[in-house]
């Protein structure tokens, strides 16, 4: 009889997998402007770093709310002793006008419909434990954030189908992607109990279309299934379009207050946004009661800690902060994709044309010795040990196509950007001119396009390094 | 089809339960010494609300702590970003050392071997995750915390076996009682996958003895298979720190480190009861399995402390001189508070357990009880409730076997409430007393029947309702 759980058990491969190596690497020879500037630049991080003077200043301006208190009175009792599933009712009004403020103040949010989560992982796993039971699939469209399959599947059991989409139409989804993964979950014999969208997407940086939204809210009415929309990056959101939040589609098709309005939920996090991944703060929005009152009780498994609902609640409450806040990081962050974009074109490199998120998706088929996924990993290497950048290949995300590279920029200061991107150029000029003139579509098309480490081992080693990097 | 999960279906029922009333009621009509001096006194709660002066002058002492600095300097940067699910370093050691003080500095942690988690609830479930499949079995000796029903066995699958404990002996863990139970699990084609065990005790207040560890370490040495989970969530409200032991403490003293038993046994900690800081989230799974630290680390992903209350709390640890000084005052106050309680209950001819730790005392009130049964308990409580305006926690609520025992809090509210508490309760048993003593000879309650009827509402039913009114209170 086995000692541990197969959940346990199950995990311990893919300790070794070569994916592995990139973190392994930065970990062993971290880049530091002064003390290694010959080191590893991480550019696997989605962090925001731009915006953290902002709240530093906040912080000096109104020091009560981080010290515990309210009106200049200790109020350290009244916090020490709140563990209520519900939530500091003034925490969650304030991130609900947040997230209206976030969408132009165009749909409103309930607070009595936001549940408090542990972060935006401990969300999206609460919400699958609230609508799918093991063996039950959601649909995801491809490429997607890598901690996606431990956090919707590892302990709730539930699997997830791809949707498959293609950089032949900039990776939007197609009404034949949907469709054909609702009949590929029917032949593996899958229950489908939803959708999950990233919106703005985890790695493509973009914000979905009304198009898709629409198709997406056509489609859950139809099987009648749930949609969830992870909008953890809606206030990264920096292009001349504005943010469609789902909760938009839903007013615009005068949807709300129905049934379908009940099977769609968004999941928030300020781990993005504010740039706070270490406090823990994400949020689970329904419009179905049973559901807000399930995942409540569930949330008592990953509270979010008083003394940072109040220090929060005080920040977001703050209307002039939050509408600076937001304009400022906006501006920034477009301007440092702006800056990531023109150096990647000047060493020949495209990416995919984003509006959102912390990270561009980068195009480097070019790049490649062969269409493959083995060619993939093999430039990946060549980047973490030679260029000495650790970026995300996309087979770790679920890419159909190879050679496509999730990179970050507001991770690190501007000077630090231009010497990857430097180093970047050097290592693209130095690399055989006649691989780069020889790589025509037609011959990409040719070469083979297996995976030659399978999906899991990648995945569980990624993992293992950097759990909550998005 | 269905479109919730049965876990999340499975849990609208019960909220008319009967058993519900009381944090209704409390909710409805609290009490407070100014404003409402006739509203319900809530002695359900156990928190531990004796010791905040000493933390609230640290604080004013210590400034950097909750405001980001260090030395001085801000390091709101470094906590922002910090997400690492191995935990703080400084919070960890200060843990581990904090853990070894309450023990006397008879045993010591490793910090390398800690999971830090969003409280002792997350902590439990994490473990259960990581030692059992859906359909195994844990033990556990009743009565016990309400709460483990829904942690342990709700989105795990694992079923919990009662190890049935009796007041005849005290509650004390027997070894008869370890095997029924697992019999019990058998005979439910259930895997036992381990014990659980809270040290000290939840709702009795009462630490494990030597003789019951014997037992425990006995059963899970022969049964190769079979973990030891002892919470210690309660280990720093021991009146006398010499009376805790640890279950790390025995290990050490049998010499079982660097055994294969050793790998099976885990403690659960947490800042909640000692420290009185349920709000902050911020627990500790232990254990000397490798496996179990990564996967319970990883898993920890769903449950992380946050990183302000990691550094708030790792200064607070850090500091030997506060440490020291919490540790005994938390436990002379809450042994004075318990003597007034006890003292109190017997001025009124009700006895409770001997109790030399928590926030509660496991207090008998068979005697009030107008027949032995889980329904006449149901009668007395609601009684206590809706006249003596008092919400206290009814032993059925607990799992335990025997009718009329209630688990009493008393270090979440001043001694002046406590001693209003004790007058009302006083003046109902005056009232109730001759009425009760005519009708209840010692004959007739031998005659009267002494089985357990089942209690009016399912206890799932009641278990759910209990929770979602207060979903962390233990």
């Amino acid at each position: 009889m086995k000692q541990l759980s197969t959940k346990v058990t199950s995990n311990g491969h893919g300790q070794d997998s070569s994916y592995f190596l990139g973190w392994e690497e930065y970990e062993k020879n971290p880049y530091d402007e002064i003390k290694n500037p010959n080191g590893m630049i991480q550019m696997g991080l989605a962090e925001n770093q731009l915006c953290f003077d902002l709240i530093e200043s906040w912080l000096a301006k109104n020091p009560d709310a981080a010290s515990l208190k309210r009106n200049g009175q200790s109020i350290f009792r009244e916090l020490a002793l709140f563990q209520d599933y519900h939530g500091m009712p003034e925490f969650k009004k304030a991130m609900a006008e947040f997230m209206e403020e976030i969408r132009g103040n165009r749909v409103t949010f309930d607070p009595k419909k936001i549940v408090l989560a542990a972060g935006s992982t401990s969300a999206n796993e609460t919400l699958m434990f609230c609508l799918a039971e093991p063996g039950d699939a959601f649909l995801l469209p491809t490429p997607y954030y890598p901690g996606f399959d431990r956090d919707l599947k590892w302990r709730t059991g539930a699997e997830i189908v791809p949707i498959h989409c293609s950089s032949s139409n900039g990776f939007q989804i197609t009404e034949s992607a949907l469709q054909q993964a609702y009949q590929q979950a029917q032949k593996l014999d899958l229950k489908v109990k939803g959708v999950l969208v990233t919106n703005p997407s985890n790695p493509l940086g973009t914000a979905l279309t009304r198009r898709e939204l629409n198709l997406l809210v056509d489609f859950i009415t139809t099987k009648n299934i749930h949609l969830i929309s992870d909008e953890i990056y809606s206030g990264t959101m920096f292009g001349f379009e504005q943010f469609i939040s789902v909760m938009d589609v839903l007013k615009d098709k005068k949807l709300e207050n129905t049934e379908v309005s009940k099977r769609v939920h968004v999941v928030y996090s300020l781990s993005k946004d504010l740039g706070l991944p270490g406090f823990r703060v994400g949020a689970i929005y329904s419009n179905d009661e049973m559901i807000v009152s399930a995942a409540t009780k569930m949330s008592s498994f990953g509270l979010v800690s008083s003394q940072t609902q109040y220090l929060l609640s005080a920040l977001l409450s703050d209307k002039k902060f939050t509408s600076q806040y937001l304009e400022e990081n906006q501006k920034r962050l477009k301007s440092r994709q702006k800056r990531l974009v023109s150096g990647l074109e000047a060493a020949g490199i495209t990416c995919l044309r984003s509006n959102a998120g912390l990270f561009c998706w980068v195009d480097m088929r070019h790049l490649l010795d062969t269409n493959t996924f083995e060619a993939e990993l093999d430039l990946w290497k060549k980047i973490v040990y030679n260029v000495k950048l650790n970026i995300s290949p996309g087979s770790s995300c679920h890419c159909t196509e190879p050679g496509w590279f999730r990179v970050c920029f507001a991770n690190m200061s501007e000077d630090t950007l231009d010497l990857a991107l430097k180093r970047l150029k050097t290592f693209v000029e130095s690399t055989d001119c006649g691989r780069m003139i020889s790589r025509s579509s037609h011959e990409r098309l040719k070469s083979l396009r297996k995976k030659t480490v399978s999906n899991w081992v990648f995945r569980v080693s990624w993992t293992d390094r950097v759990p909550d990097e998005r | 089809m269905d479109l919730l999960s049965r876990k999340a279906t499975c849990n609208s029922h019960g909220q008319d339960s009967s058993y519900f009333l009381g944090w209704e009621e409390y909710e409805k009509n609290p009490y407070d010494a100014i404003k409402n001096p006739h509203g319900i006194i809530q002695m359900g709660l156990a928190e531990n609300q004796l010791c905040f002066d000493l933390l609230e002058s640290w604080l004013a002492q210590n400034p950097d702590a909750a405001c980001f600095k260090r030395d001085g300097q801000s390091i709101f940067r470094e906590l922002a970003l910090f997400q690492d699910y191995h935990g703080l370093s400084s919070f960890k050691n200060a843990l581990a050392d904090f853990m070894s003080e309450n023990r006397g500095y008879r045993v010591s942690f490793d910090p390398n071997n800690f999971v830090l988690t969003a409280g002792a609830t997350s902590a439990n479930e994490t473990l259960m995750f990581c030692l059992a499949n859906p359909g195994d079995a844990f033990l556990l000796p009743t009565p016990y915390y309400p709460g483990f029903d829904r942690d342990l066995k709700w989105r795990t699958g694992v079923e919990i076996v009662p190890i049935q404990c009796s007041s005849t002996n005290g509650f004390r863990i027997t070894k008869l009682a370890l095997e029924e139970a697992y019999e019990q699990a058998k005979k439910l084609n259930l895997n036992v996958k381990g014990v659980l065990i809270t040290n000290p005790s939840n709702p009795l207040g009462t630490t494990t003895t030597g003789t019951e560890f014997n037992i425990l370490l006995d059963f899970i040495s022969k049964n190769k298979n079979i973990h030891l989970v002892s919470d210690e969530i309660y280990s720093g409200t021991v009146f006398n720190s010499s009376e805790f032991i640890s279950v790390m403490e025995i290990l050490k003293n049998k010499q079982i480190e660097n055994t294969d038993i050793f790998n099976r046994v885990h403690i659960v900690y947490s800042l909640s009861k000692d420290l009185g800081l349920p709000g902050f989230r911020v627990g500790a799974i232990y254990s000397n399995d490798k496996d179990v630290i990564s996967a319970a680390t990883k898993m920890s992903s769903f449950g992380l402390v946050s990183s302000q209350t990691q550094y708030l709390l790792s200064s607070l640890l850090s500091d030997k001189k506060f440490t020291k000084n919490y540790l005994r005052e938390n436990q002379k106050r809450l042994k004075n508070r318990q003597r007034k309680l006890v003292s109190g209950l017997a001025a009124m001819g009700i006895g409770s357990l001997k109790s030399n730790a928590g926030l509660f005392c496991w207090v008998d009130m068979r005697h009030l009880l107008s027949s032995k049964t889980f329904e006449a308990e149901m009668d007395l409580w609601k009684e206590i409730v809706y006249e003596v305006k008092l919400n206290i926690s009814p032993g059925s609520s607990c799992h335990c076997k025997e009718p009329g025992w209630f688990r009493v809090c008393f270090a979440n509210m001043s001694e002046d409430t406590l001693k209003l508490a004790l007058k009302r309760l006083k003046k109902f048993v005056d009232n109730g007393n001759s009425k009760r003593s005519c009708q209840i000879s010692e004959s007739q309650g031998l005659k009267s029947s002494r089985k357990k009827t089942m209690t009016t509402v399912s206890n799932w039913v009641f278990r759910l309702s209990f929770h979602d009114r207060e979903a962390e209170e233990r």
